[in-house]
């Protein structure tokens, strides 16, 4: 099986093609049929991506399943995957089966809300994927689109302004990424990845418009590509995008987003921004922590004060992604493995999350937290499957939320004591504002008359959590199960940067000691 | 030596014998009884002049004492021009019969401009040049004010005239001096004037003058006032082709000039060509999103598209060239779908242009929006769509020209276009309910608007179809 990495990004493609072109009308049947032909596109596409898991071989930190076609510009198709971004692969593939599920009592334009989500699918995964570099700006930029048309379908109230300014907001990220990306061809004379990663880009202080820049063009293409990156993490203060889009994306809009979308920006750091600038990366990183450490308190602080829901949720994520950034840029095993960790495991619990507020949304409609309270009187499972993610949230120990948390500061504590003391203040902040949610949601009398006659969770909803709920406690009581797959490639990442770093910092003192 | 300099000019004569033929035969024979076979007649005589011109693998060669150049540059360019003005004319045929403007001498007018785009991408000096242009402009001044009982045609036409003239004036003037000062109006000796890279003030002053009454032509801001008051006024049909032809004529001109007549002095005219591509990308940007109107702001999206073509032509690489033909290729295509398109927007058999008529357009037709939507997406830069190679040409081109600035510049711009790009599609896909458009069945136009998405999508799985390398052989042959 040469092309199985075409093979599984392609299927949802193929899928949304085939309901396109056949699907007609609006009758419960073909509705059904729609639905059904998606989850079983999505779950073939798990099933073929668990093929690409079993076949990988963890020890190798290279490339596996490489695939090469020419392309125009000389630049190539190229796919493959290692240590790194295999489990995000896999991550995409196994939200997808359960976002579908999720959207099962959509009505609404049904079939283009199929086809939307199923080409969302392969653009995500071809992000994962593409070991060229047009081939994956194609692929990151290209899922702006069904994202746009899926937050301004079927948002709410105010979707218009929330898919605009997601939309141009991302937009201008990435479109810096792409000069840089331009000059990255013209330097190094190729587009793909893997020749890129071992090219070096030149780090010699460079004078544009007067400024002495240091780390020269290293350093100018790292902040293009932090533009993109940052936007899509998002990272403070250009993340005010995130909350608008999640209020108004509709559930399953939300989960995508929340579980795989912004893992792309932190992927996005580890494939291009510390290897291939390692310098630019050593010189910023403290820019990094310090924004994230800001991430981390001010948005959980912000957290506190929200009266949606989702919005809540959001901002958590924001505070979330914060480790993962801080734990990138500390560029040492326990913090890069401890960053994509705590991408997977938010995947997992952040979807699980916007999943919960959605059953009840579609119950009552509102998201307005005030608007519930005692709903454990009701909705006794519910209110058990919400307690364990709020708890997976917060970081408790044994769920899959504490590893990457505790990996993390521990990769941060061991380069700046004090980015870690202001970072794990956020822990105690993150338990303060979702224990509070769950407090004002589900404990206490059920007084609202609304509220009265609200049911549990049915058969359906419940099969949606399970696997989440397997997931976290499995990954939360032994985490090896993904360390191992991604250590040996980040003890190589790390290796080659701090190589990388050293050579750099020679070479400066030779250069300075030479002048005198 | 005389019959090998009128081999060269075969298809433009050609066509002109085609076109006062027909007027007369056409007159004689009951006006505009045929002006349907006429639009078919020229379209065919279009396909099959392009067919040739595509088809010849003649050497690069000069006649009438470097007057005229028939060389790849031409070639392709003149291909382009061909095919486009036969769509675009094709697609304007239940238009006019509709409204009344169904008259055989349109596609006659049409047939003469294109001789005269043909010429100026081939001219070898300052006066084929001239020629060329004039014959285009007057042509094109007669067919924006076709619809004589209508105020804004007339009224667009009339301030196409006036502009025109007076950019013609400039260009004149630019003319003049460079003969003056150059001594000859062929590019080939004009060359050899400014060899050694020093250009003397009046050179400088005519390169400038010149410069700006091509700037002019391409409606490059801050010469771009005529273009969405013509495009508002003129008939559709007119209006799709003046976005379509006469833009790559005039940047193949552009082009033409700067790299054969002035080829030795690149640094004086690529700080005037960048400030004028920065310029027209954040006007055309900017400006179009206030627009109400889907005609005004498709002329000012060609204004920021021309932006982005004129970048790759400021990087004064040869590269810089195959970019800006790839980009005007790309944009042509894109054009004429999104023409069809507009051609098809009717209420109650009138023809309408504000894009709030949009409103929920994909509910009714799902494939036309889809490509519409397909075709915004091309059109703001947005991969996977065939657009986006257009700009990562052009951006690669002024990047690799030392000009990161435009590039940056060119991003930017392309950010604040995409508002008015998406906002069609928000029309279209979420936006309220309100009056629907006629179904309108010309299929014609469906066919072509489906064709140029497809092409959209098509093209980047197919590597352009091969225009890459065919705008490198042209772009080698101008820039050597």
């Amino acid at each position: 099986m040469s092309n199985l990495l075409s093979l599984v990004t392609f299927i949802p493609l193929v899928a949304a093609v085939i309901l396109a072109l056949l699907s007609r009308g609006d009758s419960e049947d073909s509705q059904r049929n729609v639905k059904y032909l998606a989850l079983a596109a999505t779950v073939f596409t798990f099933v073929a991506s668990l093929m690409v898991l079993f076949g990988f071989d963890s020890s190798n930190t290279g490339f596996q399943f490489v695939e090469e076609h020419s392309w125009l510009l000389g630049m190539q198709y190229k796919m493959g995957v290692d240590g790194i971004s295999v489990l995000f692969v896999m991550l995409t593939t196994f939200t997808m089966p359960l976002v579908i599920a999720a959207s099962w009592n959509v009505s609404h334009r049904l079939k283009e809300y199929m086809i939307a989500f199923l080409v969302l699918e392969t653009l995500m995964i071809g992000v994962f994927c593409a070991l060229d570099l047009v081939l994956f700006y194609m692929f990151f930029e290209a899922g702006l689109i069904p994202m746009f048309l899926i937050i301004g379908i079927w948002g709410g109230k105010a979707r218009i302004y929330a898919s605009f300014k997601f939309f141009l907001y991302t937009f201008l990220g990435s479109v810096l990424m792409l000069v840089a990306m331009v000059a990255m061809f013209a330097d190094a004379g190729t587009t793909d990845m893997i020749v890129l990663l071992t090219h070096n880009f030149g780090s010699e202080t460079l004078d544009v418009f007067g400024f002495q820049i240091l780390g020269g063009a290293q350093t100018l293409m790292w902040i293009a590509f932090f533009a993109s990156f940052a936007v899509k993490m998002p990272m403070w203060p250009v993340h005010t995008w995130l909350p608008d889009a999640h209020v108004q994306a509709p559930t399953a809009g939300s989960v995508v987003l929340a579980a795989i979308l912004l893992k792309m920006g932190g992927y996005g750091f580890l494939r291009f921004s510390l290897p291939m600038f390692p310098v630019a990366s050593d010189l910023l990183a403290p820019l990094v922590f310090w924004l994230s450490a800001i991430a981390i308190v001010y948005t959980s602080l912000v957290a506190l004060s929200q009266q949606d829901m989702k919005k809540l949720i959001a901002y958590s994520s924001v505070a979330h992604m914060g480790y993962v950034t801080m734990g990138i840029f500390a560029a040492n095993q326990q913090g890069v493995d401890g960053a994509i960790f705590q991408m997977i495991s938010h995947g997992f619990i952040s979807g699980a999350l916007f999943l919960c507020v959605g059953v009840i949304y579609d119950r009552m409609h509102t998201r307005d937290i005030d608007a519930y309270g005692g709903l454990v009187n009701r909705m006794p499972s519910y209110a058990l499957i919400f307690l364990f993610f709020t708890m997976a949230n917060v970081g408790l120990p044994g769920t899959s939320g504490f590893v990457g948390e505790f990996l993390t500061l521990m990769g941060i504590f061991q380069v700046n004591t004090w980015v870690a003391m202001f970072a794990a203040s956020g822990v105690i902040l993150s338990a303060a504002y979702a224990l509070w949610l769950y407090r004002r949601v589900v404990l206490g009398d059920l007084i609202k008359e609304s509220l009265k006659s609200i049911t549990d969770m049915g058969r359906r909803e419940k099969m949606i959590f399970a696997p989440l709920v397997v997931m976290t406690l499995l990954l939360g009581v032994y985490p090896a199960l993904v360390l191992d797959i991604i250590g040996p490639s980040v003890a190589a990442l790390v290796e080659t940067y701090h190589s990388n770093v050293a050579a750099h910092s020679i070479v400066s003192t030779a250069a300075s000691t030479a002048s005198y | 030596m005389i019959a090998s300099d009128f081999s060269t000019v075969l298809p433009e004569v050609f066509l002109s014998l085609y076109a006062m033929l027909a007027l007369v035969v056409f007159v004689y024979s009951g006006k505009d009884k045929h002006a349907a076979l006429s639009i078919w007649l020229t379209s065919g005589v279009f396909l099959l002049l392009a067919a040739i011109i595509g088809l010849s693998s003649a050497p690069d060669t000069t006649s009438f004492n470097g007057m005229f150049v028939d060389d790849n540059f031409a070639r392709f360019a003149k291909v382009v021009i061909l095919l486009s003005a036969a769509t675009v004319l094709v697609m304007g045929q239940d238009y006019a019969t509709k409204h009344d403007m169904l008259k055989f001498e349109y596609p006659l007018l049409v047939a003469l401009s294109v001789v005269g785009m043909m010429v100026m991408v081939s001219a070898g000096s300052l006066l084929t040049l001239y020629m060329g242009l004039e014959l285009q402009s007057l042509a094109l001044y007669v067919i924006a004010a076709f619809r004589r009982d209508s105020a804004k045609s007339t009224e667009a036409g009339l301030k196409y005239f006036v502009l025109g003239a007076l950019s013609s004036g400039l260009l004149l003037y630019g003319a003049s001096l460079v003969y003056g000062f150059a001594g000859t109006v062929e590019f080939a000796g004009i060359m050899q004037a400014t060899q050694g890279g020093d250009l003397s003030m009046g050179l400088l002053l005519g390169l400038v003058f010149v410069i700006s009454g091509m700037a002019f032509k391409v409606s490059a801001a801050p010469f771009h006032m005529w273009a969405p008051d013509v495009y508002e006024g003129a008939p559709t049909p007119v209006t799709a082709f003046f976005a379509t032809a006469p833009k790559m004529a005039a940047m193949g001109l552009f082009a033409r000039v700067v790299h054969d007549a002035f080829g030795g002095v690149i640094g004086e005219w690529q700080q005037v060509v960048a400030v004028l591509s920065v310029v027209s990308m954040f006007l055309g940007a900017v400006a179009a999103i206030g627009q109400g109107d889907i005609k005004r702001l498709m002329a000012y999206s060609s204004i920021a598209h021309m932006g982005f073509a004129l970048m790759g032509l400021a990087s004064g690489t040869a590269f810089g060239v195959q970019a800006m033909m790839v980009y005007m290729a790309i944009y042509v295509t894109m054009n004429i779908g999104m023409f069809a398109f507009i051609l098809t927007m009717e209420r109650d058999g009138r023809p309408v242009s504000d894009i709030a008529s949009l409103h929920m357009y994909s509910k009714k037709e799902p494939l036309k929006a889809l490509c519409v939507a397909a075709l915004m997406f091309s059109m703001a830069g947005v991969p996977p769509f065939v657009g986006f190679f257009g700009k990562f040409y052009v951006l690669r081109a002024a990047y690799e020209a030392n000009m990161a600035w435009l590039a940056v510049a060119g991003v930017v711009a392309s950010v604040i276009g995409a508002f008015y790009y998406i906002r069609i599609v928000y029309f279209m896909y979420f936006s309220e309910a309100g009056e629907p458009l006629d179904a309108n069945p010309v299929r014609r136009l469906h066919i072509i608007l489906v064709i140029s998405a497809a092409l959209m999508i098509a093209g980047t799985f197919f590597s352009l179809f091969g225009i890459e390398t065919l705008a490198q052989i042209a772009a080698d042959s101008l820039a050597n």
